[in-house]
């Protein structure tokens, strides 16, 4: 549906994409994923229409976007600064994409008291957007948005100013316009877990590049790079060189076993990928694994974090179990895993 | 800490250097007698005969004139230059360019004026003087405009584009509505400044009835008599009123955009 295809974008020496290209499925939940500064905001602003790419492509079903204006393009931005209008009252606000297509007042009445109702805001309907709160604000830029129902929705942040349970209940409502009223959406977020929970895909980008565009649970068991496995949820890396063989070879702790994603070549530099839910603790006289010492114990109501220090590693090796954890801070133990819980990837260099 | 006295000194001898003149001028305007220095009593028969002489009359009603044509032209086109230096050029020169007007001297623009309008042939009369004054106003207004449009927020603008509506709507719906307290400003302060021009409209209005700053230029050459004076009071009054009025509107503009 929407196609993105060799985008570039500078603002002087800064580029903030750098080639980007995306394809995008009708009735599809695409979640744009990425450390701050990356380009995601200059890439929803290009589609909507407010910047216009150095070079590259953009259309929608075959027809091309970047020549029309943005009030003729069927596709509406939530603004991560919502952009309100401060003259007018909240349904002002809302009615105003309606209004503006020229529908009967009737039905624009209908249709802003619904979506207010839908986002908690029915009884603040004659405020001004100055006496809200900034998560209620944030409600209201949404409501703006999807009261139009346009093909394509553009969010960006919608949802990070809302507190666990409103966000939960907004990001149901979202999954509820996508499946009935098969609107097509682009969401930023910040937020690893609502990307996951909420999108069919998710695309990681990193400094305007796309590092990797897959499904959740491919993109989290499966990253194909070194940003990406440390990017997206808590992982264990371990630098070392490719073996040729389901592991990884380390200068300071040997092999340590892991499936190359790709094929490697033997000696090249790899990184080992292993989640803290696949580390096993082990007693001290195992057989094989790395041995360490428990250094923090934190209980996050059923899963519980163990970090174990590990000498000549840099970073703790974090480990999750089920339940509460039977080790104590000052335990030794050994860390291992299993060769198909781990990946290997190449390191560019 | 203690504030020393002595500091004040010079701060009230200022506000009497300013305001002494302007209370003796009001003073004087009640004045009895027929002297302008020397105070007989309070009388308001200054004002009655200010009412009566016609020349004084015509000078109002042209001042008026010009002063509301002027303004209107003034308020419109530097609103529009306003927009367009701030959305639509990044020209630091065209943007110096535009505000001049505001800082030329009145003489050279009145000269240049002139020049002009024998050059393309036009009769001089109020209607020249209108434009002349539009054109000095329209720097003041689009200055007091633009300042506000560089402080309001350009996403509102995008946003308003997005949810379909085209550039003309965007404009009067969102861009206008924010700019109204500035452009409100800048209306009030083009009238003030059309009211009491005088070189400009000295050098470009021909052979026409003159405006009142001329008129009571004409009447001075006769010696200052408490007419004049009567007739200076009114004018601060209607000047005071108008920087009052004018204030207040953009607080009320200002609390309204932010409400
Ligand atoms: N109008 C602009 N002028 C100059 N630089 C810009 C402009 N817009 C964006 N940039 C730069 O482009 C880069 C990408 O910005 P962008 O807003 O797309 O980031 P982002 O991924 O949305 O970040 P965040 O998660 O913080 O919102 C940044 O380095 C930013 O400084
Ligand atoms: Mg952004």
């Amino acid at each position: 549906m929407l196609k993105i295809d060799g985008v570039t974008r500078r603002f002087g020496n800064v580029t903030a994409l750098d080639d980007v290209s995306l394809q995008i499925e009708q009735g599809e939940f695409f979640a744009l994923l990425g450390p701050s500064g990356c380009g995601k905001t200059t890439l929803l602003r290009i589609v909507a229409g407010f910047e216009t790419p150095d070079s590259g492509r953009v259309t929608l079903d075959g027809e091309d976007l970047l020549s029309k204006a943005p009030n003729r393009r069927p596709i509406s931005l939530m603004f991560q600064s919502y952009a309100l209008f401060p003259h007018m009252t909240v349904a002002k606000n809302v009615a105003y994409g309606l209004e503006r297509e020229r529908l009967p007042r009737q039905e624009i009445k209908q249709r802003v008291g619904e979506v207010l109702e839908t986002v908690g805001l029915s009884q603040h309907a004659s405020r001004k957007p100055a006496q809200l709160s900034g998560g209620q604000r944030q409600r209201v830029a949404l409501a703006r948005s999807i009261v139009k129902r346009p093909r394509l929705l553009l969010l960006d942040e919608p949802l990070s100013a809302l507190d666990k349970k409103v966000r939960a209940d907004m990001q149901l409502e979202l999954k509820r316009l996508q499946h009935e009223v098969g609107i097509t959406f682009v969401v930023v977020t910040h937020d690893q877990e609502e990307a996951m929970s909420l999108a069919d895909r998710i695309a990681v980008f990193d400094s305007g590049r796309v590092c990797q565009v897959d499904e959740p649970v491919a993109l989290y068991e499966r990253p194909r790079s070194p940003f990406v496995a440390d990017f997206v949820g808590a992982n264990n890396l371990f630098h070392g060189v490719a073996s040729g063989l389901e592991a990884l070879r380390s200068e300071k702790f040997g092999m340590l076993p892991g499936t190359p994603l790709t094929e490697l070549e033997a000696d090249s530099a790899a990184l080992l990928a292993v989640r803290p839910e696949n580390v096993e603790l082990a007693d001290e006289n195992a057989a094989r694994g790395l041995a360490g010492s428990v250094l923090d114990v934190s209980f996050y109501g059923g899963v519980s974090h163990i970090s174990v220090d590990v000498p000549d590693h840099p970073k703790p090796v974090l480990a999750a179990v089920q339940g509460a954890a039977s080790v104590q801070a000052g335990a030794k133990v050994k860390v291992r895993w299993n060769a198909k819980d781990a990946v290997i990837m190449a390191v560019d260099r | 800490m203690r504030r020393s006295k002595i500091l004040y000194v010079p701060f009230w001898a200022t506000y009497v250097f300013l305001y002494l003149p302007i209370v003796v001028l009001v003073v004087m305007s009640f004045n009895s007698g027929k002297s302008a220095y020397t105070y007989e009593g309070f009388s308001l028969k200054w004002y009655g005969e200010l009412a009566a002489d016609e020349r004084v009359q015509t000078g109002v009603v042209n001042t008026l004139i010009v002063a509301a044509g002027s303004t209107a032209i003034a308020t419109v086109l530097g609103t529009l230059l306003a927009v367009g230096l701030v959305r639509h050029t990044r020209s630091k020169a065209l943007d110096a360019l535009a505000l001049m007007p505001a800082v030329l001297p009145d003489l050279v623009l009145a000269i240049g004026l002139l020049l002009f309008y024998g050059l393309i042939q036009m009769t001089l009369g109020l209607y020249s003087v209108m434009l002349s004054h539009a054109l000095f106003s329209m720097a003041f207004v689009a200055a007091v405009v633009r300042t506000r449009l560089v402080g309001a927020d350009s996403s509102l603008e995008e946003a308003s584009r997005d949810l379909g509506a085209g550039p003309v709507s965007t404009f009067v719906r969102i861009t206008l509505p924010q700019l109204t307290p500035g452009i409100v400003a800048g209306a009030l302060l083009a009238f003030t400044l059309s009211l009491d021009e005088f070189v400009i409209a000295f050098f470009t209005i021909g052979n026409a009835e003159p405006t009142l700053p001329i008129v009571i230029y004409s009447m001075i050459r006769f010696g200052v008599t408490p007419k004049i004076n009567a007739l200076a009071a009114i004018l601060l009054l209607v000047s005071f009123t108008a920087v009052i009025a004018g204030q207040r509107l953009t607080k009320i503009g200002e609390s309204r955009a932010q409400d």
